[in-house]
């Protein structure tokens, strides 16, 4: 039998993930849900007025997104963990910063992906002006995957610890450049000062992460194992 | 082939074993035995690059496991107390995936060889969450069937669950693969009598 | 000399032993003069009068704060590169008190913002990093208490920290961009105007008595650290004597 080619397994291993995911779809709806309720909270903490929604919708948007995210974490290796199929990811031929790439890429569809489509209709709830939607979707596709990427360093450190609030102890601070600059591309965008610095930071941001963290997860899922 | 010398392994704050050798050429199969918690498994874990030993080294060929990395780790096929099956999978896709991960190309025919050989063939499309332990016990265990290539296998306990007949199958699949010139190394509580050209066994004593 | 020679926790017990005190008096004597400097030498501010004296404490437990924190980092990291026990082990002694020193420079800010702009907290950039600083040292802490293998968790700790650390600049860099964007006026607790000369001595001294109290800290934490860990091994078995 000859050796199947390292894009042969990315794909097969994100494929797997996907065609899981779709079997418990409840699971990535609640991930929507979540985000769909934390948003719709607000409102009813602060009041409705309509101008002191708008001023908040950019940073709720993003807060939502956030936790929506960190919530969505466990399901990247806890369950792969707990029936032994991790062990063989760490065991396969091929380099474990790819592999774990395409894991998270698998779970970014399922989790980030279904925010950006989301988050519009939220965003009119708020009362934000239609024409800052392309910012607020670019914005979320910059940022989102950025989560997914940060998100899974921290998975893979909790892997197997009881206590539900540690991942987003960890991850919540490391989130913040991330909204700081998602929140504040679409207020300068609403503000009229045009949003390309933002959008670029998320963009420096993403690729900065995309480098580092599948090997600082990596690192993180061999001494969880061990 | 395989060899190892003065191992020492600490899980916690124990010593569980220290000043272990032992060489394994081709055709050779290892039993490792001892009470629950001296340490196979740790062992077991410890060859396959998962677990870091508290001293001593680990060779393949002559080369220590940890330099050679990826080269080593296409070598040998494990099979671990949990098995790597996935409950929302068929058997089929199961094994699909676990060869695609390994790196290993199968096709339709020997996919549903290897499942029919380990009598799942009419559970082949069924999710496994609807299998009974033994049955997905019996998947892990058709990734074997594929992994012929690979020398060295490392199995833990892999007579667990299973029922006579599935015992009688696994053992056959060690036995053709060890006289092939592959290398077994094997954990078991079970008094299997497994025919081997060369056998070593360890005793590890809690 | 051979410095290696204390990399060991047995041989590093005693040594750190012999220096804890060494530290501590040398903190407080340094302490006494910086305080005596800060709250009657130096004179009153124009501009502040005199609530701004809260910075001989605010700006050293500030530095202190985020220098502990690339130590703590640097201690980590070389633990889990070279796999020895002991530069874990101070990183996590190191934790405790570079969050103290956080918390301090939290609560020092807030009493410095009441008198100066009438509330307790001011979301201005350096403080806000700080709270985020805070929050990446309970992170540190709690994963560590969260985890039972003590190896695991230097690793799995060590793996945080230095995540942390290279996220420092960006998390500081992001929240200084947050402030000017929302800041109108320029409220800030870092403005500091060219500083009288016994101010700058008094704040200076203050930050060697806060960095040697770091130290002295943090090498008694590390010696309850090692009794802990070391607890199964034959010289702290025969430190304790035999047993009646």
């Amino acid at each position: 039998m000859s050796e199947l080619s390292l894009s042969g397994t990315l794909h097969s291993l994100a494929q797997r993930d996907l065609m899981i995911a779709f079997r418990r779809r409840a699971d990535v709806l609640t991930t929507v849900f979540f985000f769909v309720i934390v948003a719709s909270l607000f409102p009813l903490g602060v009041g409705p007025e309509a101008a002191l929604l708008r001023s908040m919708a950019a940073g709720v948007l993003w807060v939502a997104a956030l936790l929506a995210s960190t919530l969505a974490l466990h399901r990247l290796f806890a369950a792969d963990h707990a029936d032994g199929t991790l062990e063989q990811m760490l065991l396969a031929p091929q380099p474990l910063s790819l592999l774990v790439l395409a894991k998270i890429a698998a779970h970014w569809l399922t989790t980030g992906l279904p925010l950006v489509l989301v988050a519009p209709l939220i965003g009119l709830q708020f009362g934000l002006n239609t024409a800052e939607f392309p910012v607020l979707l670019a914005a979320l596709l910059l940022g989102t995957p950025t989560l997914s990427l940060i998100g899974a360093i921290g998975a893979a450190l909790t892997l197997g610890l009881r206590g539900s609030g540690l991942i987003a102890l960890l991850v919540l601070p490391l989130y913040v450049p991330v909204l700081v600059f998602g929140a504040g591309a679409i207020e300068a965008s609403a503000a009229g000062l045009g949003a390309a610095a933002h959008l670029s930071v998320l963009g420096a941001l993403l690729l900065f992460t995309l480098v580092f963290a599948p090997w600082a997860t990596a690192a993180a899922l061999r001494i969880a194992v061990e | 082939m395989l060899s190892f010398n003065s191992l020492a392994c600490e899980r916690g704050e124990r010593r569980l074993f220290t000043g272990l050798n032992c060489e394994l050429a081709a055709s050779t199969l290892l039993e490792v035995r001892g009470a629950n918690g001296s340490g196979k498994t740790s062992l077991l874990r410890m060859l396959c690059g998962l677990l870091d030993p508290a001293a001593g080294t680990i060779l393949w060929r002559g080369e220590e496991i940890h330099a050679l990395g990826e080269q080593y780790r296409g070598q040998f096929a494990y099979l671990g107390h949990a098995g790597g099956v996935k409950d929302e999978l068929t058997a089929a896709e199961n094994l699909r995936f676990s060869a695609s991960l390994a790196s290993i190309v199968i096709d339709m025919t020997s996919e549903a060889a290897a499942l029919a050989w380990f009598g799942l063939g009419d559970h082949a499309h069924l999710p496994c969450k609807t299998l009974s332990q033994g049955q997905r016990r019996r998947v892990a265990l058709a990734r074997l069937r594929l992994s012929a290539a690979r020398p060295l296998w490392i199995l833990d306990e892999p007579f667990t669950a299973l029922d006579a007949q599935a015992v009688q199958l696994t053992q056959s699949l060690i036995e053709s693969h060890l006289e092939q010139g592959g290398i077994v190394v094997l954990t078991t509580h079970q008094d299997v009598a497994i025919k081997a050209p060369t056998v070593q066994r360890i005793e590890l004593a809690a | 000399m051979n410095w290696f020679k204390y990399s060991s926790p047995q041989t590093f017990y005693p040594l750190a032993g012999r220096l804890v005190p060494l530290f501590y008096v040398t903190a407080a004597m340094l302490a006494a003069a910086g305080i005596y400097i800060g709250f009657f030498v130096a004179p009153t501010d124009a501009q502040q009068g005199e609530a701004y004296r809260i910075i001989f404490i605010h700006v050293p437990a500030a530095w202190m704060s985020m220098f502990i924190y690339v130590v703590m980092a640097m201690w980590a990291g070389i633990g889990l590169a070279f796999n020895t026990r002991l530069s874990s082990m101070m990183a996590s002694a190191l934790a405790p008190t570079g969050a103290l020193m956080t918390f301090i420079a939290l609560w020092t800010g807030a009493l410095w913002g009441k008198p100066m702009w009438g509330t307790w907290w001011v979301w201005d950039a350096r403080l806000t990093s700080e709270l985020i600083l805070l929050f990446l040292y309970i992170g540190f802490m709690s994963l560590q208490a969260s985890i039972d293998d003590p190896r695991r968790a230097d690793k799995a700790g060590a793996v945080i920290a230095l995540v942390g650390v290279i996220n420092v600049p960006i998390i500081y860099f992001s929240v200084k961009w947050w402030n000017t964007l929302h800041q109108g006026a320029s409220v800030s607790l870092t403005r500091s105007p060219s500083m009288a000369t016994t101010m700058l001595t008094g704040m200076l001294i203050m930050v060697f008595a806060f960095w040697f109290y770091s130290i002295a800290a943090a090498l008694m934490r590390v010696r309850c650290i090692i009794l802990e860990r070391e607890r199964n091994s034959d010289w702290v078995k025969q430190m304790n004597g035999p047993r009646t």
